[in-house]
């Protein structure tokens, strides 16, 4: 055979088998594409979710499904790119998923919006929904919104308001530290937004991006929040950018209040120990000691059950909300037709795991729900990561407070 | 006065921990000429090794065994791997450490799982070494300054004092003569190599319990290394040593800066209004761009003289 | 005579590719596989910029992808206008718009770069590199941020009346200037230009000699070279209709030099396979496993021991023997070859896969699956057959492979007379 002859039937051969080796999925599921990190660097956060969503999928599943059929995931590894998770969305819209979804990333977040969007619109009779479950910028229920997108994670708006409000009255200077990208940039423009309104007292002594990921040394920024005065940092940084920052300031016999947006992400308190101690406190939509202190024992069953073998805490109780109203809504649409699940999802009320109300308001997609305001101490039932230290609610935050306005003017389907 | 002293402190510290982990990274460009990709991943590879040891053994007895087993990792690496690429070229070389750097992180990753280990400072190091103007200064930062420089110095007395290090020196520029003398190059080699690799396990061991233990970490330390050995200039111990100072200072001194391009016009007179990328640019503070100003200053230095601060040779 | 019958045969199969798949189901065509031949279009002019670069002119340079993100930003911004009535130009011309784009850039920072050569060269880009993107996130305006910019592509003005609303509007667009690139580096190559970049890269100081400045020979090839990833760019932007900062990332650069050194940067055709290569294991190996990463690397690994000259390069040393129409002689030796080879590969496979379950997939909650069959991790069998095919494999391979190199010299002596 002549080279170029074996080259053509390598490429033949190739492509023919990587479209034919699929993974094999039952016919009596009702599939949902998830589409997250699974490889690389970000690879621990959806690794983390994936095994989640097998838990909650296990409980969804043996109650019933929807329309008699079981939930199923399809995982695809968009590797954090925003061109991976389009290419990821070609293959969901191919195999006639009818959902996609997505829990980490804004940029992700916002390019599978934009990409469903303008499927949807060019191929009508093959639509999907995009279940956002983590991509948090506030845009996306507001300028960028979208009748496809159901947000069902609390954005960055909701989680602003719920932090101004939980801080202690007798705080009366903050300084704030953000990264230095959309997230950190959002959050830093809706703190200073809702302390205007809800906390004129507060005066703002220190307002500070710095660069993302890449910052070894924090000491010097330690020494520039000393220099302020300030009794708390309210920051949104996470994982490595805060655990520094916070060894940081143990190190260096800082004592202020750290009031964080995300300290308690997967690996935030192992890293950042007993310095944490009684300074840190975070934003969560649930922890273990949520339902012990309102006395829910299904829920801290449930919590439990994963504690058990696990060494994380759950505490996604949104995605169990998610797949407990979208089933509720293909049980009314009666099919997975995305147009029809989606006017049934739209204005659906219903209760979480703690029997908070929640709703997926119809003006912009965006889920209202309860936050609450944690601090790390000793004095829990449940610590968090074998640490000895957990979260302890202090201020909650329901969802009527969290209730905000949206500047959001989506466009609606004719049929 | 105050702030200038705690930011000189700072500086200092900093700069060491950058030390630590470019003077490993150094030796082997100097020696070998291969700039070593993979060189932050075996710092992660000894900070993962020195958590499972503490936990069995304790932090000090990790302070020994985890870069001699990364010396060991080293010495594997370059016998049945980089001994091979060498004839192909610089190229092959660079870009066989490359692809190590995605095994090493899938292997971690594997090995260890995914999630930030609980790898802390010792208790016995754990307490405030002195105060000043009301900050605490750590013991721990103190025990890193003391292990870098004991690092320092020893490979100093190493290269220039000893038998050992004499013929090293000499297989960097006379290889095919100092092979006739009759010593072992290709052994040479190897033994750089694991010293490299020796060295950048032990700053992982120091520094990943100060810093975070996580599969990331690599990317994270990896590029600033690579410019401070650049920086400082081929060939030159001294050179990464000052290189890694002058990149601490500027880093630890930029963050207390909150003026911008734009505050400092303003008093000439000149003032931007409006929502451009033109002004967005220049009213940057830079504090804000404190990581990314040693790139600057590579590009730089690199730019008016290739062979850096101190090399003795060129790039 | 021969190459033409092939480039030809390549181009024809392109075009008709997607009518193989088409889905007569449901009366449309793979979306995913249409994806993933545009995406293969765009790496094969980023591969080939780059190797314009590496493979001629002897350049390693780091910041590869940050022209080609620019261009992709640039066109966002030009379909923006475009569509708001601003620019009246056909979809058809926005390539061309970006490798201006790009060019521009190369030209700025080429002018920098291009003073130093080899690993000073090499940090420079490195450098670059990484300002552009942190600059990328944290300017709002021409980049959007961590959102990055959008656009729709439906502009409204094309030369041949297309709307470009379907997938496959776009991929034979992207084919068509991926065709055109790929002939414009090619016959760069032929030009004095091209010509003086394998010069100064093989003996920079002979090529002072003999009048020619490496500088500028370097710099006008690194301008270039910037202009065809900007064209890249361009295709990427009216693809995805978004454009975030990891279009001009580090990893993005990391993929170029990937697919140009497996694919071969001694034979010009060479980076069109390895993109073509790397594409399909990217998008295709990571739908199967996550371990792909393992695989490239040590794939990457396997070519920079045994095959520097790449894939290609492997594929024309087959030339000589094949004009003297030997080929047959090869024929058992390889089978003897593909045997060993593939009991290696499915030792080594099945030990990554087994060793990852273990530790990371059973967590998930996924079931292993190999070859079409369920797996029990915890059972010694499937761990002994992996690593009996590993060793047995490997051993037999080594030996097998001297046999196939004795049989190699002799041919290649009998030819050589």
């Amino acid at each position: 055979m002549t080279s170029s002859v074996r080259r053509l039937c390598f490429a033949f051969v190739a492509l023919s088998l990587i479209l034919a080796i699929r993974p094999a999925v039952a016919e009596d599921t009702i599939k949902v594409g998830y589409v997250d990190p699974f490889s690389g660097p970000f690879a621990s956060g959806g690794d983390e979710f994936l095994k989640v969503f097998a838990y909650i999928l296990a409980k969804v599943n043996a109650d019933g499904g929807a329309l008699g059929k079981k939930f199923e995931l399809v995982p695809f590894d968009d590797k954090l790119q925003p061109a991976e998770a389009l290419i990821a969305l070609k293959s969901i819209t191919d195999q006639n998923i009818p959902f996609v979804m997505q829990c980490t990333g804004s940029n992700v977040g916002a390019a599978l919006l934009d990409g469903v969007a303008k499927h949807n619109a060019r191929n009508p009779d093959n639509r999907v929904l995009y279940l956002n479950c983590g991509a948090l910028a506030t845009e996306l229920t507001n300028e960028q919104c979208d009748f496809w997108q159901f947000r069902f994670a609390g954005n960055v708006e909701m989680r602003a308001v719920a932090r101004i409000k939980a801080l202690p009255k007798d705080v009366t200077k903050v300084y704030l530290l953000n990264q230095d990208y959309l997230f950190g940039q959002s959050i830093q423009h809706d703190t200073r937004k809702w302390l205007a309104k809800l906390r004129p007292d507060i005066q703002v002594v220190g307002d500070e991006l710095m660069p993302f990921g890449k910052v070894q040394d924090f000491s010097p920024y330690i020494a520039k929040i000393k220099a302020s005065g300030a009794q708390s940092v309210v920051t949104g940084n996470y994982n490595r950018d805060l655990n520094l920052l916070i060894k940081a300031a143990v190190d260096d016999g800082l004592n202020v209040r750290f009031d964080t947006y995300l300290a308690h992400l997967i690996g935030g308190p192992t890293a950042i120990g007993a310095a944490g101690e009684n300074r840190l406190t975070s934003i969560v939509e649930f922890d273990p000691n949520v339902p012990v202190d309102l006395k829910k024992p299904d829920a801290e069953a449930f919590s439990n059950g994963w504690r058990a073998n696990h060494s994380t805490d759950f505490s996604e109780v949104p995605f169990l909300t998610m797949f407990q109203m979208l089933a509720r809504a293909i049980n009314t649409a009666g099919s997975t037709d995305a147009l029809k699940v989606a006017l049934a999802l739209e204005d659906m009320k219903a209760t979480d795991l703690v029997g908070a109300p929640v709703q997926m308001r119809k003006e912009d997609h965006q889920i209202l729900m309860p936050f609450y305001a944690a601090s790390f101490s000793r004095d829990v039932k449940y610590d968090a990561e074998k640490t000895g230290l957990g979260w302890k609610t202090y201020f909650t935050a329901t969802t009527e407070d969290l209730t905000l306005p949206t500047v959001c003017k989506m466009k609606r389907p004719q049929s | 006065m105050e702030t200038l002293l705690i930011s000189v402190i700072n500086g200092l510290v900093y700069g060491m921990l950058l030390f630590m982990l470019a003077s490993g990274l150094t030796l082997i460009f100097s020696m070998m000429g291969v700039l070593n990709f993979a060189h932050a991943s075996i710092y992660m590879v000894g900070a993962y090794l020195a958590f499972t040891v503490s936990r069995f053994l304790g932090f000090f007895p990790a302070l020994i065994i985890a870069p001699v087993l990364c010396g060991l990792i080293g010495a594997a690496i370059e016998i049945w791997g980089l001994r091979r690429v060498h004839h192909n070229g610089h190229i092959a070389e660079l870009l066989f450490t490359f692809g190590l750097v995605f095994i090493i992180q899938r292997l971690v990753q594997m090995t260890w799982g995914m999630l930030p280990m609980a790898y802390r400072v010792p208790p016995s190091l754990d307490f405030p070494l002195f105060v000043m103007y009301g900050a605490n200064f750590p013991a721990y930062r103190g025990f890193m300054l003391l292990v870098s420089a004991t690092m320092l110095l020893g490979t100093w007395v190493l290269l220039k004092k000893t038998r050992i290090g004499l013929i090293i020196q000499a297989a960097l520029t006379h290889p095919s003569m100092v092979s006739a003398l009759g010593h072992n190059v290709p052994r040479v080699f190897t033994t750089v190599f694991a010293g490299g690799c020796l060295l950048a396990g032990l700053a992982g061991v120091i520094g990943g319990n100060y810093q975070t233990t996580e599969p990331g970490m690599a990317d994270s330390m990896g590029p600033i290394v690579f410019v401070v050995v650049v920086f400082g200039g081929l060939g030159s111990l001294a050179g990464c040593f000052v290189a890694s100072m002058i990149m601490g200072m500027i880093q630890t001194f930029a963050v207390v800066i909150d003026y911008s391009i734009a505050d400092f016009l303003r008093p000439l007179g000149v003032v931007f209004t409006g929502d451009t990328l033109l002004t967005e640019v220049l009213t940057v503070p830079v504090a804000r761009i404190g990581a990314l100003l040693p790139f600057i200053m590579m590009v730089t230095i690199l730019f008016f003289r290739p062979r850096g601060l101190m090399g003795t040779r060129d790039t | 005579m021969k190459s033409r019958w092939l480039i030809l045969t390549v181009i024809v199969v392109a075009i008709a590719l997607p009518w193989c798949f088409y889905d007569w189901g449901h009366h449309r065509h793979a979306g995913f596989l249409i994806s993933m031949l545009s995406q293969m279009g765009m790496m094969v002019i980023l591969a080939l910029s780059y190797n314009m670069l590496l493979g001629q002119a002897g350049l390693f340079s780091l910041c590869h992808a940050t022209f080609f993100g620019m261009g992709g930003y640039a066109t966002i911004h030009f379909l923006n206008a475009a569509g708001d009535g601003g620019l009246p130009l056909p979809m058809e011309v926005m390539p061309l718009l970006a490798g201006l784009a790009g060019l521009g850039l190369a030209i700025l920072f080429g002018s920098m770069a291009t003073k130093q050569r080899a690993t000073a060269f090499a940090m420079i880009t490195l450098g670059i590199s990484e300002l552009m993107a942190t600059a990328a996130l944290m300017f709002h305006h021409f980049f959007g941020g961590e959102g990055g910019v959008t656009t729709n592509r439906m502009i409204d003005n094309s030369v041949f009346g297309l709307t470009y609303a379907s997938g496959l509007q776009v991929y034979y667009l992207i084919l068509a200037w991926t065709v055109i690139a790929t002939g414009l580096m090619y016959f760069l190559t032929l030009t004095p230009l091209g010509r003086m970049a394998n010069a100064t890269r093989d003996n920079f100081e002979r090529a002072q000699f003999i009048g020619y400045d490496p500088r500028m020979v370097r710099f006008l090839q690194f301008a270039l070279s910037g202009f065809f990833a900007g064209i890249g760019g361009g295709l990427y932007a009216i693809t995805y209709e978004i454009v975030t900062f990891d279009a001009l990332a580090a990893p993005l650069s990391a993929n170029a030099l990937l697919m140009a050194y497996i694919g071969g940067t001694s034979v010009f055709g060479g980076p069109i396979l390895g993109a073509i290569l790397i594409t399909l294991l990217q998008s295709g190996v990571s739908l199967l496993s996550n371990s792909w990463l393992v695989y490239v690397g040590v794939m990457f690994i396997a070519m920079v021991i045994f095959a520097p000259t790449g894939l290609a390069g492997i594929i024309k040393a087959h030339g000589p023997i094949q004009q003297a129409g030997r080929m047959r002689g090869l024929l058992v030796p390889y089978l003897r070859l593909v045997i060993p080879a593939l009991g290696l590969l499915l030792g080594f496979v099945g030990l990554v896969e087994l060793m990852s379950f273990l530790t990371i997939g059973a967590a998930q909650g996924k079931k292993l699956v190999l070859f079409g069959s369920a797996i029990d991790v915890h059972a010694m069998l499937p761990w002994a057959i992996s690593i009996g095919s590993l060793v047995v494999g490997g051993l037999w391979l080594r030996w097998e492979a001297s046999g196939f190199h004795r049989v190699w010299e002799d041919l290649a002596a009998e030819v050589r007379r």
